[in-house]
């Protein structure tokens, strides 16, 4: 190492400051996009704290760096799981058969805002937004449409539902009866991370204390009952669309599951009996060594957590399993096929960051809901990254690179710093309460903004290479589609409550309320709410009627 | 007079919980000397008007990102006339296909900013566009 030193010094004065003198480099300073700063060069000097054993380790290993599983993608690739959902169940059914057949691995389901609101769609709130962003979910008659002809015992689906997730996974359970697949053997995810819908998403419906107990329902029912269910996936994916920084991202994702872990314990929950199902997800922004080495630093700062902090025990405990993919945000409606480089980019990110599963965004979905042909594009990126680039044949191909490495342990101390300073606080609960995680990432967006503005941070096609005409989009008359939506799910209400048991709704509603008095785990009563055809929006009035409705602080 | 503040509300109007650019608009306005309120997300028409009226404002900013902009608008301008609200500049911003615009504006909305407009375009537009009280 001290030749090294001298030999870089020889080169820094022989070599590099004519180089510097004759012409200066194209910026006084660098820097990644969550301002840690950029060296010139990174050699092996820059890795001289790095214990090899215990700071990467083997794959499947504490502290899990270099990836949760043994094999990594020589044994399976990761699960290609592009979000969809619009209009009606039948629209979506039709989605997800054409996505299935096209060679997508699982299913990612997107609802409408009053699905994840919890109101159904003849609610005056609803209007103009039934099937807008998703697919309009009201009763267990629309599930049984979306997963018709959908094997539930082969294709693993993920859920976005927060709020009201205990209820769409009743759904799921009671479809899956249906076609004669136990719940023991149902493979997929409840987004069920309430916390960063306060903190950055927005669809919460009840106060903190019901609606963490509504988390911990599905963690501890599913535990028992429906053991490859992945209960909890604890989202940072959202503060970065919101506007934090990858640092940031990391440092509250992992002070939520902290907190969602104390909270399962005070519940008398041991970590190793739940800790394995939950899951993680985090964003893919454009900065690409920068996230690659946040993927890593996340890996190996819970494992961590999860050893020191909690004393698991069962390895399975340490993995932070990682959906990842396409920060909207980043795509850019200005020449918006150049979108499609990007979301190339972030499907590079996450296969080279290990993770496990992993959403390509269309290039057209800031206009409308996105054809059949963008969203396959969508796949076949993956697709190709999978198979034609050799990306796969080797384990953390970017292990051991000096810069990959150096930030890796740069973006792990940043965050363990942010943890720290949300420890003194009180915990992550505090940090919201008191303002400060918002004013973090308000801080994070307005510098971001502010670089775009004054082309320090260039996106082609808006601040640099501009073109006064958008080239290539034809934009789609979503209003008509909308309001056909709107009509026929109106109608399929209507008729479902004309034809269904109405005893059998009020009577397992009557039992959901009592339950929720008793402060019992209110699974097995929503199920059977959900099999009545008790519709999403009676159930929640129910809990909006017990528990109130929340109603959030606003920062600017 | 002479020297009132521009008083600004900006508003998320139906169910939608996309509010970063809203945020930093209100923000940017903000900086530049404004009185601005942003209602948080999720608020009804009734809400918003109510709130622009209570809140005594010369220019309300309601920001769509999830394509519901053509139900909501009609209702909260109608509502606006209903309560003989005037003097009010209604502007519009968020992710609105070009092809709306032109209803928007018929509508009596002064200005819809597009993704990728600059905040200094939006707080110039308000400064020389926003009734004088």
């Amino acid at each position: 190492m001290k030749n090294l030193k001298n030999s870089k010094a020889k080169w820094e004065e022989n070599t590099l400051k004519k180089a510097l003198e004759r012409s200066p480099e194209r910026q006084e300073a660098f820097k990644t996009e969550s301002d840690i700063p950029v060296k010139r060069l990174y050699t092996p000097l820059d890795l001289e704290d790095i214990d090899y054993e215990a700071d990467l380790g083997f794959p499947g290993e504490y502290p899990y760096t270099r990836g949760v599983y043994p094999t990594m993608y020589r044994g399976r690739l990761w699960t290609m799981r592009n979000y969809a959902g619009f209009g009606t169940a039948e629209d979506t059914n039709k989605r997800y058969r054409y996505l299935l057949e096209q060679g997508m691995v699982g299913l990612s389901m997107a609802f409408d805002l009053p699905t994840q609101l919890g109101y159904d769609s003849d609610d005056p709130l609803a209007e103009g937004a039934v099937g807008r962003v998703g697919v309009a979910v009201d009763s267990l008659a629309d599930m049984e449409v979306v997963f018709r002809d959908i094997p539930l015992e082969k294709v693993s689906t993920s859920m976005t539902i927060n709020a009201p997730a205990t209820i769409l996974l009743a759904m799921y359970i009671a479809v899956g009866e249906k076609q004669g697949v136990p719940q023991e053997k149902l493979m997929g995810t409840t987004q069920n991370d309430i916390l960063k819908e306060f903190i950055a998403r927005g669809t919460y419906i009840f106060p903190p204390e019901p609606s963490i107990k509504l988390v911990l329902d599905i963690v501890e029912y599913c535990a028992k009952h429906v053991p490859r269910w992945n209960t909890l996936n604890i989202a940072g994916y959202h503060f970065r669309e919101a506007g934090a920084n990858a640092i940031q991202e990391v440092a509250f994702t992992l002070a939520d599951a902290i907190t969602y872990i104390e909270k399962a314990q005070e519940r008398g929950l041991d970590v190793d009996y739940f800790a394995p199902r939950l899951s993680y997800s985090l964003g893919c922004y454009m900065d690409f060594f920068e996230e690659v080495a946040k993927f890593r630093a996340a890996r190996r700062l819970f494992a961590r957590i999860m050893k020191e902090r909690f004393g698991a025990k069962n390895p399975k405990s340490y993995l932070f399993r990682i959906f990842t993919g396409s920060c909207g945000s980043t795509l850019v409606t200005q020449q918006p096929i150049n979108n499609i480089v990007r979301v190339t980019m972030h499907a590079l990110m996450g296969i080279l960051g290990g993770d496990q599963a992993i959403h390509t965004a269309c290039w057209d979905e800031g206009y409308a809901i996105p054809s059949e042909d963008s969203a396959r594009l969508a796949l076949r990126t993956q697709q190709i990254l999978a198979h034609e680039c050799g990306l796969c044949s080797t384990i953390d191909p970017l292990g051991g690179s000096y810069y990959v490495e150096s930030l890796t342990n740069e973006i792990e101390e940043r965050a363990s710093r942010y943890l720290q300073q949300i420890e003194e606080m009180g915990g992550m609960l505090a940090a919201i309460d008191n303002g400060f995680v918002f004013r973090e990432i308000q801080e994070s967006s307005v510098k971001f903004q502010e670089r775009v503005e004054s082309g320090e941070r260039i996106i082609v096609g808006l601040n640099k290479f501009a073109t006064p005409e958008q080239d290539g989009v034809e934009e789609q008359d979503i209003f008509q589609v909308h309001e056909r939506v709107e009509t026929t799910q109106k109608q399929k209400l209507r008729e479902l409550k004309a034809r269904r048991n109405q005893e059998q709704v009020k009577v397992s509603l009557r039992r959901l309320k009592e339950a929720i008095d008793r402060g019992e785990n209110l699974m097995p009563f929503i199920i059977e709410a959900v099999k009545s055809y008790a519709t999403i929006g009676e159930i929640c009035g129910i809990m909006r009627e017990r528990w109130g409705e929340f109603k959030a602080p606003t920062y600017i | 007079m002479e020297n009132r503040k521009i008083r600004v509300l900006i508003a998320k109007v139906g169910l939608d919980g996309h509010d970063r650019g809203a945020k930093i608009v209100a923000h940017a306005l903000k900086s530049s000397g404004m009185e601005v309120v942003y209602t948080g997300l999720r608020q009804t028409v009734e809400q918003v008007v109510n709130a622009a009226i209570q809140e005594d404002v010369d220019v309300l900013g309601m920001s769509f990102l999830s394509g519901d902009h053509m139900v909501l608008v009609p209702k909260v301008m109608k509502a606006l006339k209903e309560k003989c609200v005037e003097d009010l500049m209604v502007v519009v911003g968020g992710i609105i296909l070009k092809k709306d615009i032109p209803g928007l504006l018929g509508m009596g909305v002064s200005k819809v900013f597009l993704p990728g407009t600059p905040k200094a375009e939006i707080v110039k537009y308000i400064q020389e566009n926003a009734p004088r009280r």
